[in-house]
């Protein structure tokens, strides 16, 4: 008997595997969200017809292990009349909720055996999975008010504020975008919605194209990612929240910006885009795309998993590379004369479908 | 009960889109500009007392240092206006290449402009675009005169040296590049309903009031007033070229926008015809000393720089050394507008404003 009152069996089941799932789940996306930073500078710079970072390593590739020494290395600069505790809290309750949202990704479906253990891939599969993400994910609104406020400049408060309006109008349409795939699979749980779509024999982006559209224009605008990047501006507030952070507590927010795209890019993955699922998985004729299958299924749900967030954080980059950015004012009217209209529409139309079928 | 009152932010002189080493003082009700107050003289170098001391010859430096930006043109309307003083005839040949290395330097100081606007206003590529044709233009600065930015182009009298081999058609080449060019800048903005959001309606200047502020160049164009020195009182060989003068009748920064690009096509149109038309001969007024005297007088000389009229007052007491010299800046008279431009509007409509007037704080402080 351990100590807990549960057998080995129970200890290993219930702490040890859940936990290293997390350790495995962490570091791969911390590692994923460096060299997503490398990514975008290799692709804009591509765009822009310039070279990206090339001097760290082969062809840049360890430029974001050295971004990441030079931020530690950093003077932790406080600001002059800072509001100290809240100041230090920001940044970590900015990457909390990040982080606690990667909980509920279905990175694959096929169990594997170790050591008589199943382990599935994915860290757990609640019956909430997509209500768990938009709830969770609202709450790092709070690290960035919570920064801007405590920073103690008007740069910093502006862009909070902005930050602040832009996120709570933008969570609505967010939502209603979702509705509609969540009345298609019949269930709000990640790995449900990906098995629907198996079921229905096509991906959601088909049915939901309107969906996805109002889905991915409102999370660029939640991640706060060109062409809806106001609260931090550098045109108009130099950085905004950010402009007093310095250091690991700078990294912290960009850490938790990245992550939240790499999160908005895994949602519309699973909810839209058929998750682990290679394309066209009911057509026998193209089952060579799932050629890591001859390792273990999960591998090969692993890989078109990543390929598609790979490809949505493209768009998010190509965005970035293309579009001029949005005023305060437009911002608001896209927001709630535009998407949240059309995301009702969309959840009434799919409502109206699912009657007459 | 709740008490409202209004913000005052220092934007700048170290801000990401000032432009250099300008101050904004900003009264804001929230995110609406209540009012703009340009603070500027961080870049006074002293030029105009400078140059009271300096010999003639060894003042065009320094107007290169005014407005950087388009060093070609400061340097143009100072040698025109001692030309005009002392009376020294230009051979022709000269002021052809004069006209195709000042139309360039609009070029190339447009292509500033329309990047680093469209860089305030969020779109990043534009601005890389733009630096790809103006690294031509450069290149073809550094084979004429071996600098790049503050060129020293021009000499009293003519130029320092003739056009070097091959230079003819390095130039051909960009002119027939450059439209194709443009073409993308406007792909990129144009037509993205994002950046009309962002420019019509935004800035608004009247021509009665711009006229009044004594704006000049594209931002008085743009409010529907023909007005180009180039046309009025023609310099170097530009009575000999066929252009238009762009205008636009909304007054706005879209307005601008479209001015200034026309601008870029007209000033290859022109470098075309010079380029077609340069005559042989000499390129330097004969009997030149360099310690040179002017009769005793004084002149105005006004060109159409990229920014509006540069101005040149020079008085001599008949000797070897200006006795006064005065720079009439475009920059400083049109950054005067910006607070009428910008009331009512937004904290994000400044940055659009501050790009639009493009101003050169070299240019604006002296």
């Amino acid at each position: 008997m351990s100590p807990l009152g549960m057998t080995m069996d129970q200890v290993i089941v219930n702490l040890v595997i859940p936990a290293v799932k997390i350790a495995v789940v962490l570091g791969v996306i911390s590692g994923a969200v460096a060299y997503l930073t490398l990514m975008e500078r290799k692709i804009l710079g591509f765009m822009q017809l310039r070279l990206a970072p090339r001097r760290v390593g082969p062809s840049g590739l360890l430029q974001p292990i050295a971004d990441g020494i030079k931020l530690l290395l950093k003077e932790d600069v406080m600001p002059q009349g800072a509001d100290r505790a809240l100041f230090l809290l920001a940044p970590v309750l900015a990457i909390i909720p990040a982080f606690a949202s990667l909980a509920v990704l279905p990175f694959a479906s096929a169990p594997f055996e170790v050591f008589g253990y199943t382990i599935t891939p994915f860290i757990t599969d609640v019956n909430i999975g997509v209500l768990y993400i938009l709830s969770i994910s609202s709450l790092g609104i709070y690290g960035i008010i919570l920064g801007g406020w405590a920073s103690n400049s008007k740069y910093s408060l502006l862009g909070s504020l902005r930050s602040a309006a832009q996120m709570i109008s933008y969570e609505v349409p967010l939502g209603l975008a979702i509705i509609g795939v969540l009345m298609l699979a019949g269930t709000a749980s990640m790995v449900g919605i990906v098995e629907a779509q198996r079921d229905a024999g096509m991906w959601f982006f088909v049915p939901q194209i309107v969906g996805l559209f109002c889905f991915f224009v409102s999370a660029v605008a939640e991640t706060n990612r060109l062409p809806f990047d106001l609260p931090e501006a550098e045109a108009e507030l130099v950085a905004g929240y950010q402009t007093e952070y310095a250091g690991m507590k700078f990294a912290f927010f960009m850490l938790a910006e990245y992550t939240s795209m790499i999160i908005v890019a895994s949602v519309a993955t699973t909810l839209w885009l058929g998750g682990w699922m290679r394309p066209f998985p009911g057509v026998e004729q193209l089952a060579f795309l799932d050629w890591l299958n001859f390792i273990h299924p999960a591998l090969s749900g692993v890989f078109w998993f990543t390929m598609k967030v790979l490809f949505v954080l493209y768009v998010y980059i190509w965005l970035r590379g293309t579009f001029p950015r949005y005023r305060y004012d437009q911002l608001m009217r896209i927001g709630w004369k535009w998407l949240l209209p059309l995301s009702l529409l969309n959840v009434l139309a799919t409502g109206i479908w699912l009657v007459l079928r | 009960m709740f008490r409202t009152e209004m913000m005052e932010i220092n934007m700048g002189p170290q801000h990401p889109s000032t432009h250099g080493v300008l101050r904004l003082e900003l009264t804001l009700d929230g995110e609406t500009v209540v009012d703009v107050r340009p603070v500027i003289g961080y870049l006074h170098r002293g030029v105009e007392k400078l140059s009271e001391h300096k010999i003639y010859v060894m003042i065009p430096p320094l107007c290169d240092r005014l407005d950087y930006v388009a060093s070609g043109s400061q340097n143009l309307g100072y040698i025109q206006a001692v030309e005009m003083l002392a009376g020294i005839e230009v051979p022709e040949r000269a002021r052809y290449v004069r006209t195709i290395l000042a139309e360039l330097n609009r070029i190339s100081s447009h292509l500033v402009w329309l990047g680093t606007h469209a860089l305030d206003i969020g779109a990043m590529t534009v601005f890389f675009y733009c630096f790809r044709e103006r690294e031509m233009i450069l290149d073809m600065f550094e084979s004429f005169c071996g600098a790049r930015l503050t060129t020293n182009m021009f000499r009293i009298g003519g130029l320092l040296d003739d056009l070097p081999p091959g230079w003819i058609a390095a130039c051909r080449h960009f002119i027939d590049l450059f439209p194709s060019r443009i073409k993308e800048y406007e792909g990129l903005l144009s037509t993205n309903r994002i950046w009309l959001e962002r420019t019509k309606g935004v800035g608004y200047i009247s021509a009665e009031d711009a006229i009044s502020w004594g704006v000049t160049g594209p931002m008085l164009r743009a409010s529907g007033v023909a007005y180009d020195i180039r046309k009025t009182e023609p310099y170097a060989a530009y009575d000999r070229m066929e252009f238009d003068v762009p205008t636009h009748k909304d007054g706005d920064t879209y307005a601008r926008y479209v001015v200034r690009l026309e601008e870029l096509r007209q000033s290859t149109r022109i470098i075309r015809q010079a380029i077609d038309g340069i005559p042989a001969g000499e390129i330097r007024a004969p009997k030149l000393k360099t310690r040179m005297k002017a009769p005793v007088g004084e002149v105005y000389h006004e060109i159409e720089g990229p920014r509006g009229v540069q101005g040149f007052y020079l008085v001599s007491d008949g000797g070897e050394k200006p006795y006064r010299c005065h720079f009439r800046a475009p920059s400083f008279v049109n950054l005067a507008a910006i607070g009428d431009m910008s009331r009512g509007g937004l904290v994000a409509d400044i940055v659009a404003i501050i790009g639009t007037i493009d101003i050169v704080l070299g240019d604006c402080d002296r």
